[in-house]
C-alpha cells in the first residue's frame, strides 16, 4: 500500500512525532563536513510545480539531494501544461520516467488528492489552492517545539488571511493533533464561512488575544488570490492586524513570531518585528528543509511509509469479512 | 557444546515455549568489560587519542561503561560518544523505515583518532559495515577498531573484532538479547530461540 502526505489530517499524533523526532536528528547533519545521507539513492522524485514557489520548491529539492535522491523539477511554465496538457497526462508521463515519489504544488485545492489516485509512487501535498500545506505545518510544529517544548495547552494565534490560506489549515489541523490549542484572528471578511467546525476558537480582536499567546504567527494577505475587497484599504488592515513594535511588546516574554512567508513587511508584519530576536522566521526556512527530509524518508526510505494515510477501512473498500 | 545440547533436550522434553536462558551474568558482563577497557588500553599504547563511539542502542552504553573503566584506569577523560548507522543499513528497502537514533561525536571530531566502535552482539557483520559508511562521512579516522560484548559468528561480511567480550557459539534460529542497566534494569545476555525472544527483545 502506497502511503501519501495529503493533509496535515491523515497524521496520527504518532506518526506526527515520529517526523518531528526524525527531523530533529537530520537537523544535526547541518553541523557535519557532508551533508549527505546515501539513504534515497536510486529513488527519483518529481517536483511538480504548477503555482510559483522560491522557498517550497527550493527546500524541497535540497532535502531530496541532501538524501541522495534524484531530484526531476517540473514548473508549469515552459513546459507541456502551456501547451495544454491535462494534470493526469502530465503525471502519467512522469510515471513513465520512473517517478517514485511526486511533490506537487497546484493552485487547485484538491489537486494532489487526485494526482495519489492516478499514480503508483507516493504523493506529497506541497501546497493546494487555498486547501492545505502539510510539510509547512509541519516544520512551524518543529520550530515551536525547538523554541518551547512540549505543544501540549501551548496557546497559538495564527493571524490574518485564514480564508485564503492553505497553511493556516494545515497548522489548526496538525497543532490540534499534537494538543496545542490555537486561536485564528482575522477580519470577519476573511474567516472561511464554515470555521466554526475548524477545531480551534476564532477571534477578530489581535489586541485581546496577544497577551494569552506562546507563538504568533502572521500570514501573508494573498491579493492573487482576492476577487473582490475584503477590507477597506491596506493601511487600515495594518492598523488593526498588523504586527508592529507596540503589539509585540504586549506578547509574554517567551513568546515567539513566526510568519510562513513570503512577507509584505509594513502590511501584515512591521520590519522591526520580523528582523526582532522574537522572530523564527529564518530558522522556519532551515527547519523546512530537515522536515521535508524527514517526511521523504519516512515516506520513501524502506520497503512501505512509515506515515501517511492509512488504508482504507474494510467496509469502503468492499473487502470480506469482520475486523482483524 | 555439550550445555548447549543438554539444554536444547530440557527444552524439547518441557510442553512450555522455550525460555530464553543467561549465558552472561552481571558480574560475568562487568569483568569482560573491564578486561576489554584494558585491552583497549594495551593494544593503544594508554589510549591517548582513542575515541569511543557506541552503536545505538545497547553500544551506546557499553561504550560508556568502557569509558569510565578507561577514564578510571588512565586519570584523564576518556572521550565517548554515538554514531547512529541507520540511513546506512543496507537492509532500508526490504523493511519499513526505522527511527533514528542520535549520533554525538564529542571533541574536535573523528579526524585523526583511533576510532573504537563498540556493539553488543557482533552477528552478520552488516551492522559493522553501515557504521565503516556513517564514520567515512564524518571524516577521516586514523585507526577504527571494533569492540563487541558478544562475537555469536555466522559473518556475512569479511568483518572481524579487535575485543570480544565472549565468543558465543548459536545457531542461526537463535536470539541473543543483551540487557543493561539504563535501559532494562539489569545487567545480562540471554540466548533464546529468535521467534519468542525476537519479539520480547524488540519491544523491551
Amino acid at each position: 500500500m502506497t502511503r501519501h502526505l495529503l493533509s496535515a489530517a491523515d497524521l496520527s499524533r504518532d506518526d506526527a512525532l515520529l517526523i518531528l523526532d526524525t527531523a530533529t536528528e537530520l537537523a544535526r547533519l547541518a553541523d557535519r563536513p557532508i551533508k549527505k545521507l546515501p539513504t534515497l539513492r536510486g529513488r527519483t522524485i518529481v517536483n511538480l510545480f504548477f503555482e510559483d514557489s522560491t522557498r517550497t520548491r527550493s527546500s524541497f529539492e535540497a532535502a531530496a539531494k541532501r538524501l541522495s535522491a534524484d531530484v526531476i523539477n517540473f514548473s508549469a511554465k515552459g513546459s507541456s501544461v502551456s501547451k495544454g496538457e491535462s494534470l493526469k497526462d502530465t503525471a502519467l508521463t512522469l510515471e513513465a520516467m520512473g517517478a517514485d515519489g511526486v511533490v506537487i504544488r497546484h493552485e487547485a485545492s484538491g489537486a494532489p488528492h487526485r494526482l495519489a489516485g492516478w499514480i503508483k509512487g507516493c504523493v506529497v501535498n506541497a501546497g493546494d489552492g487555498t486547501h492545505e500545506h502539510p510539510t509547512q505545518a509541519l516544520l512551524d510544529a518543529f520550530t515551536m517545539r525547538r523554541h518551547l517544548g512540549n505543544l501540549d495547552g501551548r496557546r497559538v494565534a495564527i493571524v490574518g488571511d485564514v480564508l485564503h490560506s492553505r497553511v493556516a489549515r494545515s497548522n489548526v489541523l496538525l497543532l490540534r493533533t499534537l494538543g496545542a490549542d490555537v486561536t485564528v484572528v482575522a477580519p470577519p471578511t476573511l474567516l472561511p464561512v464554515g470555521i466554526d467546525g475548524w477545531s480551534c476558537a476564532y477571534s477578530y480582536d489581535l489586541d485581546a488575544v496577544l497577551p494569552k499567546t506562546d507563538v504568533v504567527m502572521m500570514l501573508r494577505v494573498q491579493r492573487e488570490r482576492m476577487n473582490a475587497s475584503y477590507f477597506p484599504n491596506a493601511r487600515e488592515y495594518s492598523r488593526r492586524y498588523g504586527l508592529d513594535a507596540a503589539r509585540m511588546a504586549v506578547l509574554p516574554d517567551h513568546a515567539i513570531v513566526m510568519h510562513p512567508g513570503p512577507m509584505n513587511r509594513g502590511m501584515e508584519i512591521a520590519a522591526e518585528v520580523a528582523d526582532s530576536e522574537r522572530s523564527v522566521i529564518v530558522e522556519q526556512v532551515t527547519n523546512g528543509v530537515s522536515v521535508r527530509m524527514a517526511v521523504l524518508y519516512l515516506l520513501l526510505g524502506g520497503s512501505e511509509s512509515a506515515i501517511g494515510m492509512e488504508p482504507l477501512p474494510a467496509e469502503l473498500t468492499g473487502a470480506e469479512g469482520g475486523a482483524t | 557444546m555439550t550445555a548447549a545440547h543438554q539444554h536444547q533436550r530440557q527444552n524439547d522434553q518441557s510442553d512450555q515455549p522455550a525460555m530464553p536462558r543467561e549465558v552472561l551474568a552481571a558480574p560475568d558482563m562487568s569483568r569482560a568489560l573491564t578486561r576489554i577497557a584494558h585491552e583497549i588500553l594495551e593494544r593503544t599504547h594508554g589510549g591517548a587519542d582513542v575515541l569511543l563511539l557506541g552503536i545505538p542502542t545497547r553500544g551506546v552504553g557499553l561504550a560508556r561503561r568502557l569509558a569510565e573503566r578507561m577514564s578510571a584506569v588512565e586519570n584523564r577523560v576518556v572521550p565517548v560518544g554515538s554514531l547512529d548507522i541507520t540511513m546506512y543499513r543496507d537492509d532500508l528497502r526490504i523493511r519499513p523505515p526505522r527511527p533514528l537514533a542520535r549520533t554525538e561525536v564529542p571533541g574536535n571530531g573523528v579526524g585523526g583518532m583511533v576510532v573504537v566502535l563498540v556493539d553488543d552482539v557482533l552477528f552478520s557483520g552488516r551492522t559493522v559495515r553501515a557504521a565503516l559508511d556513517a564514520l567515512g562521512e564524518l571524516g577521516r579516522p586514523r585507526a577504527v577498531q571494533l569492540a563487541v560484548l558478544i562475537d555469536r559468528g555466522h559473518r556475512e561480511l569479511p568483518i572481524k573484532a579487535d575485543y570480544v567480550g565472549k565468543n558465543l557459539p548459536t545457531s542461526v534460529r537463535e536470539q541473543v538479547t543483551v540487557l543493561i542497566e539504563e535501559l532494562d534494569g539489569r545487567d545480562a545476555v540471554l540466548l533464546g530461540p529468535a521467534s519468542s525472544s525476537a519479539q520480547g527483545g524488540d519491544v523491551r
